[in-house]
């Protein structure tokens, strides 16, 4: 095995595993199963053992798309250190999920169908991060959004699952426009769409030389993240995609995919750095994001709408962490603790889910501490960890994004700070709704534990949840760096707001049947999904029925009816002159003739 | 000693009988010789201006060679037509045009 090879077979298994289920699956169940997982399983180990070894000091390429001299595409993998640790989070948290889902699924419908997605999401997602080219990269960004609407419109026949699966898919064509656009700005100022050349010494200070154009081009780039990490104001699809099984929404739209953003940022680090203006978008646009999507959280039901908004303002902390600090580690750092603590999160939340038979409301669960003590326990983990309690994984990357951006945007990072508290309150309101207090509902009464097969992986991911940020495996993964000064307040603040924010929430929630307070703009989701609702009413529906009068009465009447009429009309009056009669044909001719010769010659 | 004039009157003449034959009579025989004198006269004027239009001292002969393909033209013509005719008379009975005017609105 050679470092050279290892990447290709990690990126290609996956997708032979999804075409193998393709043609097999409908056969036999453990067979679909068993290849989904073993091909995720091989990825893990190889991923794991290509983390050991030193980086290739060459890549493999090869040439895909040569058009003259300009186009040269290849087909090509990156292994650097910021590949080989999102290769061991994509693949282990996938290993992960992928055998969860063999409890979960169990009774469901389309069992071969969803491991096939499955598989095929791997693939996709290993192509982002192996992607050594622009290109490259946006096409596996697209197979991803596919396999995100095959997954989350697994229950096709629902029509609330597959509305959801069509508005991710059309969100995020709105960010992947502006990508597209980015991408090309960039190849139009260097002509090369290749990362390593991109981001070399060279290229950057031939972009700081313009400036604007720059900045242009990396917020472009920027909507691609805008659309698939869920940033205001493209976030509305995250929620909707809960629709979708809980494992995919534990995968896909809570520890991988939606990271694929950061880690496209984190990819073109140099470029950003060298356009401060772009940084400054960013970092408010994920700053704007981490504190309205908490708000948002405050205030919702569904067990996992929480954990979705939970995702979006997390997600907005990582794309501030890529703004304000020096380097992309800071967030990479966030990524990986927030990868298993929020995948923990998400599978307990399956797991209560399936013991409630298939109920999400928090409001008719309650005391599911008895009866599911290990779900309960995993999930005060995944939710310390969120929260930011020392001593939990995210204390320590949540806090130095914090410090990083009270270092560089105060504003934005007090905003963050403030959502650090809102995070402690929503995640502790969950859990004491959910778990604490009394069963408001027969299913609550009767819950039962999930079975073992569900069992592990929490416990899998409830270790890293725990540990991961400890700086003796941090160190081991990433290279990060504290900033210079901070005030002296800052965590002092951080670990108040924490503890204010669960004493605040558990004796508000303690004994409640139903939500004591109400805020029907947190509620309604900050009325973005309305606006969007009466965009589409309004606007668009207005747009087409001025078009639709256009084609009825412009092309429809005068361009395709008239004329037909008119050739019809002339036609209609011209054969009275068919008499039949040779000589007056012949009279007409010799007529015209004469005519002409009249105006040829006297003319 | 006549002059180009007097064969282009001459051609003129004969044309116009020909027109004339094609316009006013019934029998489409007789058009069909009426056809024939109107080539014929385009025929003559033809060696005509070829006679008079003189190239270092030697007649245009172009113009004659033209006058060959025309009358050759003309035969293989006069052939098809007269097989049409023969056959408009077997379905017909009639050489009359005036008979002859369903092809009309």
């Amino acid at each position: 095995m050679s470092t050279l090879a290892a990447p290709w077979i990690i990126l290609f298994t996956p997708l032979a595993a999804a075409a193998a289920i393709l043609f097999v699956g409908q056969y036999s169940k453990p067979l679909s199963a068993g290849l989904a997982i073993g091909s995720a399983a091989i990825g893990c180990v190889l991923s794991w053992w290509l983390f050991a070894q030193p980086d290739p000091s060459e890549s493999q390429q090869f040439p895909w798309i040569v058009i003259g001299e300009d186009l040269r595409i290849p087909i090509g993998v990156t292994v650097d250190h910021l590949s080989k640790v999102m290769l061991v989070v994509v693949t282990t948290i996938a290993t992960i999920v992928f055998t969860y889902s063999l409890g979960y699924m169990k009774t469901e419908e389309g069992y071969w169908r969803y491991f096939a997605g499955l598989a095929l999401f791997l693939f996709s997602m290993l192509g982002i991060v192996l992607a050594d080219n622009f290109v490259m990269m946006f096409i596996f960004w697209e197979l991803v959004g596919l396999s995100s609407y095959i997954l989350i419109g697994h229950y096709f026949k629902k029509d609330s699952a597959a509305d959801a699966s069509k508005q991710a898919f059309i969100v995020n064509r709105v960010g992947d426009f502006g990508f597209l656009l980015g991408i090309l700005f960039l190849w139009a100022a260097t002509g090369t769409m290749m990362f390593g050349e991109l981001t070399s010494d060279q290229e950057i200070a031939r972009f700081a030389a313009t400036p604007f154009y720059l900045t242009v081009a990396c917020v472009l780039i920027f909507c691609g993240t805008v659309g698939k990490s869920a940033q205001m104001p493209l976030h509305v699809w995250l929620p909707n995609s809960m629709e979708g099984p809980t494992p995919v929404s534990s995968l896909l739209h809570a520890a991988t995919m939606v990271a694929a953003g950061v880690y496209m940022l984190a990819r073109i680090f140099p470029i950003l750095e060298a356009a401060p203006h772009a940084l400054d978008v960013i970092a408010w646009v994920g700053g704007i994001t981490c504190f309205g999507a908490a708000l948002m959280a405050t205030q919702q039901d569904d067990i996992k709408r929480i954990l979705a908004y939970s995702t979006i303002s997390q997600l907005g902390y990582m794309v501030l962490g890529i703004a304000s600090a020096p380097t992309p580690d800071v967030s990479m750092f966030h990524l990986f603790t927030h990868a298993c603590f929020k995948c923990l999160l998400f599978l307990c939340a399956g797991s209560v889910i399936v013991g409630m038979h298939h109920e999400q409301n928090i409001w008719k669960m309650g005391a599911l501490k008895n009866k599911m003590p290990f779900t309960f326990l995993a999930m005060v983990v995944g939710g310390m960890a969120l929260s930011g309690c020392p001593p939990f994984s995210g204390y320590y990357s949540k806090d130095l994004i914090i410090a990083w951006a009270v270092f560089k945007y105060p504003f934005l990072g007090w905003l963050s700070v403030a959502t650090a508290g809102l995070t402690a309150f929503y995640m502790v309101r969950l859990l004491v709704v959910v778990f604490l207090g009394k069963p408001k509902d027969d299913h609550a009464k009767h819950a039962m534990e999930s079975p073992l097969v569900m069992l592990i992986p929490l416990a899998c991911l409830a270790l890293p949840s725990f540990m991961a940020g400890w700086p003796v495996i941090e160190g081991k993964f990433f290279r990060i760096e504290e900033p210079p000064h901070v005030p002296h307040v800052l965590h002092p603040v951080l670990l108040l707001l924490f503890a204010a924010g669960v004493v605040f929430a558990y004796l508000l929630y303690r004994r409640a049947d139903k939500d004591p307070v109400s805020i029907p703009f947190f509620a309604n989701r900050l009325y973005i999904d309305d606006l969007y609702d009466w965009m589409v009413k309004t606007i668009q529906d207005g747009g087409a029925a001025v078009l639709s009068w256009a084609d009825r009465w412009i092309v429809d009447l005068l361009i395709v009816q008239v004329p037909s009429k008119i050739a019809w009309a002339s036609g209609f009056v011209l054969r009275f002159l068919q008499i039949g009669n040779i000589q007056a044909y012949a009279f007409f001719f010799g007529a015209g003739v004469v005519g002409l010769l009249y105006l040829l010659i006297f003319r | 000693m006549p002059t180009l004039a007097h064969y282009l009157l001459v051609s003129g003449g004969l044309f116009s009988i020909g027109l004339a034959g094609v316009l006013l009579r019934r029998n489409i025989l007789i058009i069909f010789m009426g056809l024939e004198l109107m080539l014929n006269a385009a025929n003559l004027s033809l060696v005509a201006f070829s006679r008079f239009h003189l190239h270092d001292g030697l007649p245009g002969y172009n113009a004659q060679v033209l006058v060959f393909f025309i009358i050759t033209v003309a035969a293989a013509e006069v052939a098809v037509g007269l097989a049409i005719i023969v056959a408009l008379f077997r379905a017909k009975q009639t050489t009359h045009v005036e008979d002859l005017d369903i092809l009309k609105f």
